[in-house]
């Protein structure tokens, strides 16, 4: 229930709106909380890719018609900025999500972790674009 | 102890959760440059690499099929996850209708895509 002033009391209740915004740690965990979107929206553009696929070839005509304008470019390029620093936060929180790591009786360093987690994703993507060229040449 | 102790179910989504962000983190800048920039600007790959003959080839394998429908769930219950439990932050109550919204749209997403590569399958 929410508190109501009665008569002339009125109690001060703080203002939460915006809160995140007067410190930059919060700030950047809202953006790095935002790139779900991100990841959400490229998800769907898959998602109708696989449907138009499953529709025959008219309908995924269509489909690689519209990635080919401008706006759908300009807008992969926002998704490549989103999806990179989705990547590179995922990787520097990771000393913080795992459980201590040890090896040799010394425990991992976080800088340890996230440069694994950045090299796994090159090499993962080297890897991606290898395939993807063998399959199409 | 009682035997009918309920166990969570937030295991379960959590788990999806990281399996998402883990496998966006390592393939996801990569292939939203191939699909959406290297190919239609034909960077790279050659700008016939996603004709239809070659999707159709790719779809057809369950490899090819199952990876499509790995990536749009699992990235969808990822996306999920994490902006429901961003909303109280943001002074939205995080109640039934927010949870509907926010796991429906990976579950459907789920059920479609698998039906799509199914009928991409046969």
């Amino acid at each position: 229930m929410k508190p109501r002033a009665i008569g002339k009391r009125r109690p001060y209740v703080r203002p939460m709106a915006g809160w995140w915004r007067k410190n930059p740690y919060f700030v950047e965990y809202m953006i790095h909380e935002g790139s779900a979107f991100f990841v959400a929206a490229y998800a769907l553009v898959l998602l109708v890719g696989l449907l138009r696929l499953s529709q025959g070839e008219a309908a995924w005509n269509g489909w690689l018609f519209a990635l080919h304008s401008p706006l759908s470019i300009a807008g992969h390029l926002l998704l490549l900025a989103a999806m990179l620093y989705h990547a590179w936060t995922w990787f520097n929180i990771m000393p913080i999500t795992l459980p201590p790591i040890f090896v040799a009786g010394k425990r991992l360093s976080a800088s340890a972790i996230t440069a694994g987690g950045v090299a796994a994703t090159v090499l993962a993507s080297v890897i991606l674009l290898l395939v993807v060229w063998r399959l199409t040449s | 102890m009682s035997a009918n102790l309920k166990r969570s179910n937030a295991p379960i989504f959590w788990l999806l959760f990281g399996a998402g962000g883990m496998l966006s983190a390592l393939l996801g800048p990569m292939l939203v440059f191939i699909t959406g920039i290297a190919i239609p600007l034909g960077l790279i790959l050659s700008p016939d690499a996603m004709s239809y003959a070659h999707m159709q080839a790719f779809a057809h394998h369950w490899l090819g099929a199952g990876f499509v429908w790995v990536i749009v769930s699992l990235f969808l219950w990822h996306a999920g996850h994490r902006i429901f439990h961003s909303l109280h932050d943001i002074g939205i109550h995080a109640g039934t209708t927010a949870k509907l919204i926010c796991y429906g749209i990976p579950l459907v997403a789920t059920i479609v895509a698998a039906r799509a590569a199914l009928v991409s399958l046969t």
